[in-house]
């Protein structure tokens, strides 16, 4: 489990931001995006996948969240 | 001397990695890179942030050094006390020239060391006690300061000294901010974790006064931006404020250059943060993007090139009025650079330079000199992490070097074979440097000159670079009976 951080980048995409390991990334599919479900599998352009427990949107972004690593590329 | 083809480069590094044992090779391979601007992602060609080999001369400072030195220390209006033995404060005090207006000892203490100077028996006993005692002493003393930060040195960690609570009963009753900083120099690999201590502190400490001690009431304006990351060495936060004031913007707070404790507690109402250096700072920056909503860009005020670019990414964030202040301000620049490029470019053309810094410098600085016709053929970061070297990546040409946490051996190495024609690293790399009669500015605080930043700094930053350069002190490094004999016959023709 690992603290990160989920903002929006310039062009709307999801970028994720682990600061532990200096590791700022953006989310190519995240398997729930509604305001009621939010989160699940988020899958990065590195390849590296974690998981965030599914729970409904943030009102505000960014946001910090607990997420757990499922593959991380290295 | 032309430069290094991709292979050459990479010839030369593992020539360099030859004479260290197998395991300390394989360790400062990963290290050591020639760049490639294709890969996106700096951590396929580089590691960073990572433990320095012992046996090798690294140039790293400590927790301390990044949270007293770099963070909290030019904080103008605040006492920070260095908790612990003496040497840590004392031999590190006015190190940096953070500029400040004020008076020393009255009501701004930037210059001066505060120190709890632990003895054997603070070490036995703890030294809680003796802290209270000091911070009692402080406010007798200096009552015109506005808190205090107690910066901690490795003893306090090792013994375990209970900080936190003196200072929540000390603030209580002095009713100032007094923030105990867990920055005990053992902690993390170089001065970088102290850099995120430090603002985390500010997070936990200050913030979370809900700016209880501004005493003017504060009326937010549309076009409010702070200064993040900018120590005022030399004078560089007051060379770039006056840019951004002069597009429409108000400045709020700069931190921590000439910073006081009242614009810390006001940044939360800014409509923009400016980040200069991402390195010490983006943490805060985050962590106010997430809390307040304030958004937060990099800019770049080294050289005419970069500053302008800024001044556009950040007008970009407000209305016409400022889109049309920041163009008028580039305008108004504009012969001033002119006048500065006929100048000196003719002398620095073509001159090929190597950086070995700390923070934003490897990358943010290489605009300056580009803009003079120089070039930046290797560059490295002391304490650098992997997103750094993400925006490196993209301002460094291929094949250059790039080295993370060098050695003294290594960087020695590297600059025999490279041949720069200037080097800008630290105090400790300087002599070395110029006794092998090679250029050098001590880029740490601008070899005592700077500012550097902004339009002003540029015409200084200029002038340093030709004066280094073109010293003829370079051409006298030889006696005259081992010269050449070419060069002895011109001497005596010029005789």
């Amino acid at each position: 489990m690992a603290n990160i951080m989920i903002r929006r980048s310039d062009k709307g995409d999801y970028v994720f931001y682990l600061p532990k390991r200096d590791l700022e990334d953006t989310i190519v599919s995240m398997e729930f995006d509604t305001p009621e479900k939010w989160g699940g599998e988020i899958k990065l352009n590195n390849g590296g996948a974690y998981f965030i427990e599914p729970q409904t949107a943030p009102e505000r972004l960014p946001y910090s969240v607990r997420a757990k690593r499922l593959d991380a590329a290295e | 001397m032309s430069n290094l083809t991709r292979e050459e480069t990479e010839a030369l590094i593992a020539e360099v990695l030859e004479v260290y044992p197998e395991k300390a090779q394989k360790d400062r391979a990963k290290h050591l890179a020639v760049n490639d601007q294709s890969i996106e992602q700096s951590k396929k060609c580089i590691t960073s942030n990572r433990k320095s080999l012992p046996g090798v001369m690294t140039i790293r400072g400590c927790a301390y050094a990044g949270s007293k030195g770099v963070v909290w220390g030019p904080i103008k209006d605040m006492i920070h006390i260095s908790h612990g033995p003496v040497g840590c404060g004392q031999y590190s005090r006015a190190g940096r020239r953070n500029y400040y207006v004020g008076i020393t000892g009255v009501n701004t203490y930037g210059t001066m060391n505060f120190t709890s100077d632990f003895q054997e028996k603070d070490i036995v006993f703890g030294g809680d006690k003796k802290l209270a005692k000091l911070i009692g002493e402080i406010e007798g003393l200096f009552p015109l300061h506005k808190g205090i930060s107690v910066q901690s040195e490795c003893p306090i960690g090792l013994i375990g000294d209970d900080i936190e609570a003196v200072s929540k009963k000390a603030a209580a009753e002095l009713d100032k901010p007094v923030v105990p900083v867990r920055c005990e120099g053992f902690r993390g690999v170089s001065q970088s974790l102290g850099h995120h201590i430090a603002n985390d502190a500010i997070r936990d400490w200050v913030f979370g006064r809900d700016g209880k001690d501004v005493k003017q009431e504060f009326v937010p304006g549309p076009y409010d931006v702070s200064i993040i990351g900018d120590y005022n060495i030399g004078g560089d936060a007051w060379s770039s404020r006056i840019l951004l004031e002069e597009m429409g913007l108000r400045v709020v707070a700069q931190w921590s250059g000439d910073g006081t404790l009242a614009e810390i507690e006001l940044t939360p109402k800014v409509k923009l943060n400016l980040i200069h250096c991402y390195r010490s700072m983006n943490y805060i920056a985050r962590h106010m993007e997430e809390k307040y909503a304030i958004p937060w860009i990099e800019y770049n005020f080294f050289g005419p090139t970069k500053i302008a670019e800024s001044l556009r990414a950040i007008a970009a964030h407000f209305d016409d009025k400022i889109k049309a202040g920041a163009e008028a301000v580039i305008a108004k620049y504009q012969p001033m650079v002119d006048a500065i490029v006929a100048k000196y470019r003719t002398r620095l053309e073509g001159k090929r330079v190597m950086l070995y810094v700390g923070g934003l410098r490897p990358r943010h600085v290489i605009g300056s000199y580009e803009d003079l016709g120089m070039e930046v053929v290797g560059t490295g970061y002391e304490f650098g992490h992997n997103d750094d070297y993400d925006r490196t990546i993209k301002e460094m040409g291929n094949a250059t070097l790039l080295y993370d946490d060098v050695t003294g051996f290594e960087f020695e190495e590297f600059v025999k074979r490279v041949k720069p024609d200037l080097i800008g690293s630290g105090i400790k790399e300087k002599y070395i440097f110029q006794k092998m009669g090679v250029p050098f500015r001590q880029m740490h605080s601008w070899d005592y000159s700077g500012p550097y930043h902004g339009y002003d700094g540029f015409a200084i930053f200029a002038r340093d670079m030709d004066m280094t350069i073109n010293n003829p002190c370079w051409k006298t490094l030889h006696a005259p009976w081992l010269k050449k004999p070419e060069a002895v016959e011109e001497l005596a023709k010029a005789a």
